[in-house]
């Protein structure tokens, strides 16, 4: 009895989870113009609108962009970052892993207000350089840990080995640490990249209409129009991250990455 | 590499000297004051428990621990102040510490390679020192791939392929099992005996230190309370701790010397005396109290009409058969409880548990240390 209550309650979960996704892509094949469900019909002319529609190609490219280089420079900052914090002690690291960490506890949309009030003061409100600086500091906190812990994971009997073969400590850490870190940069990164691709409320504040993402795009179209081109665009953007995700969890193991296991 | 035996040329007789070295961690004493040189060539054995220091001496010759106090010098050439990756040793870890993002090849090859040695030469090198750990051919390999004891020896292939100034093995068989230990034992002997490098072996297990060394260094607590080959070792431990640590032994009560001429015996209390054997090893002087170790092989069942001395009344205890022979355990009036050593099974059921056996203690080969005061 127990057991059939449990997976009972289980499925229910599972359900409440991926009704929302279900929902998006079932209406997205939807034939008729209001967005409806159960849908009407098949129809795909919405993903040809979505693809032709001029601001979501823009935001898509524009989200690559700023994908690309949040995660690349948070990726770097965040192995530095970690090596220091987990090797090192001085004065002052708790601070910093404090700061590492603080993205997590405030809200986007402050994060989002506050670097907008930055590029006020700068003048710079109108680049891209303002919102890969936001999602780098959103995304940092995923790519330090990620790393962290594939660090607290390194056998230092390895280092010491390969010190003791005659590698001095620069060569220890490229060709032992680093080689060692990879599972927990790419997947850090990969993480990184997922989060920024879909980020919305701090996106909202710090991008302009020419460097707005795909989930900003996404935001203004429904406030004007509700058809179901952006189901079809949700469509696109549940099925990329839950691939994407796949491809992480099938070379890395998803475990491993989100830090949930250690090797 | 070459096949023959390697002496690096001449910095002198000792390839490493370690003068009144000692290492703390705070008020925590590792290494108390270790001198001692290495010579050329030899295979030498720190030997001792857990704690015992062996381990730290060992870092400090590889250079991760800095000494406290004291030199390391390796070749003629303070190193005290070295970082370890311009020391030129090859170490063995006792976890292997294999590069797993690396082939085999690639491994054994990695000392070579930070030595920027011509890449031909490198080939031939590695194939060679894996030949002589009888892995040849196994270049391709992954790491994951290979057995425990395959890994043990890409390890030592790894660290032998550059011809280090000294090979530092620290306790790398205890993770074997019992029959691939002892093969490895031979192996390594036979690699020793080939290429000469100068090797120091650390291993807790004193059967393993006999068996291997040229030179044995018993430590206690961070000093060396011993240095000597194997069986001087054996037949000679200078105090009562390098006598109970190697091999199994019998500490038999305090005893007065008892001297008359040529002739000595041990007078033991409740006027137990037994008689010194035919050793001519110069005893303590008369009325002098020692301690007497005897080890298990020198008592032996008594023959019926064999020599009347030194035979003694005891009940068997219980027995412990290990194949070839079987240590059975008696209770004797006035001297305790001693092991003795009996070739085959036999006695098990000839003289089983709670009968009566007379035995006869040989103490030709006995170990005599002055008492320490206070000793029982």
């Amino acid at each position: 009895m127990g057991k059939f209550l449990f997976w009972t309650l289980i499925t229910v979960i599972l359900i409440f989870l991926t009704l929302p996704a279900v929902v998006v892509i079932m209406s997205s094949v939807n034939p008729t113009e209001t967005l409806a469900f159960p849908p009407k019909g098949f129809s795909l002319h919405w993903y040809a609108r979505a693809f032709s529609y001029d601001d979501f190609r823009t935001s898509f490219y524009n989200g690559l962009i700023v994908t690309f280089f949040a995660s690349t420079i948070a990726s770097i900052i965040g192995v530095a970052a970690a090596y220091v914090t987990h090797r090192y002690s001085f004065r002052g690291r708790r601070l910093l892993e404090f700061l590492l960490a603080a993205p997590l506890i405030i809200p986007r949309f402050t994060t989002g207000f506050g670097f907008l009030l930055v590029g006020a003061g700068l003048g710079v409100n109108n680049g891209y350089a303002i919102v890969i600086v936001t999602h780098i500091v959103l995304v940092l906190p995923f790519v330090t840990r990620s790393v962290y812990v594939s660090l607290v994971n390194v056998d230092r009997s390895l280092e010491r080995s390969a010190a003791n073969l005659g590698a001095s400590p620069v060569n220890v850490l490229l060709r032992i640490t680093l080689p060692l870190l990879t599972p927990g940069i790419v997947g850090g990164w990969i993480i990184a990249a997922i989060l920024s691709f879909t980020e919305f409320t701090a996106s909202l504040y710090v991008t302009s209409y020419a460097t707005q993402t795909l989930p900003v795009a996404m935001y203004t179209y429904v406030r004007e129009y509700t058809d179901p081109t952006i189901a079809a665009i949700s469509a696109l953007l549940i099925i990329s991250t839950t691939v994407g995700m796949f491809i992480v969890d099938k070379t890395l193991g998803l475990k491993r990455v989100l830090a949930i296991e250690s090797h | 590499m070459n096949a023959q035996p390697t002496v690096k040329s001449g910095h002198g007789e000792f390839a490493v000297e370690i003068d009144k070295a000692a290492k703390n961690y705070g008020a925590v004493v590792a290494v108390k004051q270790v001198s001692l040189p290495i010579r050329r060539g030899e295979f030498l054995t720190l030997l001792g428990p857990s704690g015992c220091g062996k381990t730290t001496l060992l870092n400090m010759i590889a250079g991760f621990e800095a000494p406290t106090a004291g030199t390391i010098s390796i070749d003629g050439r303070d190193v005290t102040n070295v970082p370890p990756h311009l020391r030129d040793t090859g170490m063995v870890f006792q976890n292997y510490a294999l590069f797993p993002h690396m082939s085999v090849f690639d491994n054994v090859a990695f000392g070579l390679r930070m030595r920027k040695v011509d890449k031909r030469k490198i080939a031939h090198d590695v194939e060679a020192a894996l030949d002589m750990v009888k892995l040849s051919g196994m270049g391709g390999r992954r790491v994951r791939q290979l057995s425990g004891g395959q890994q043990q020896r890409v390890a030592l292939a790894r660290a032998i392929v550059f011809e280090p100034s000294v090979l530092l093995l620290d306790e790398p068989l205890s993770a074997l099992d019992k029959n691939l230990r002892t093969q490895m034992q031979f192996e390594l002997k036979e690699l020793h005996q080939k290429i000469g490098l100068t090797t120091v072996f650390v291993t807790h297990d004193q059967g393993e230190a006999l068996s291997m060394s040229d030179r044995i260094v018993v430590m206690s607590k961070g000093e060396i309370q011993q240095i000597s080959p194997p069986l001087e070792l054996y037949s000679r431990p200078v105090n009562s701790f390098v006598a109970s640590f190697i091999g199994e032994i019998n500490q038999l009560p305090v005893a007065r010397v008892k001297r008359s001429g040529n002739s000595a015996s041990f007078a033991f209390k409740d006027g137990l005396v037994l008689d010194a054997g035919a050793d001519g090893r110069a005893l303590p002087d008369d009325d002098t109290e020692v301690s007497i170790f005897v080890r298990p092989e020198s008592i032996a069942i008594a023959e019926p009409n064999g020599p009347v001395g030194n035979v003694i009344e005891a009940k068997v205890v219980s027995h412990i058969y290990q194949g070839t022979h079987t240590v059975t355990r008696i209770e004797t009036p006035g001297f305790g409880r001693l092991d003795m050593r009996v070739g085959g099974g036999q006695i098990i059921d000839s003289k089983p548990a709670g009968s009566a056996i007379n035995v006869r203690v040989s103490l030709d080969n006995a170990v005599i240390l002055k008492a320490a005061p206070g000793a029982k």
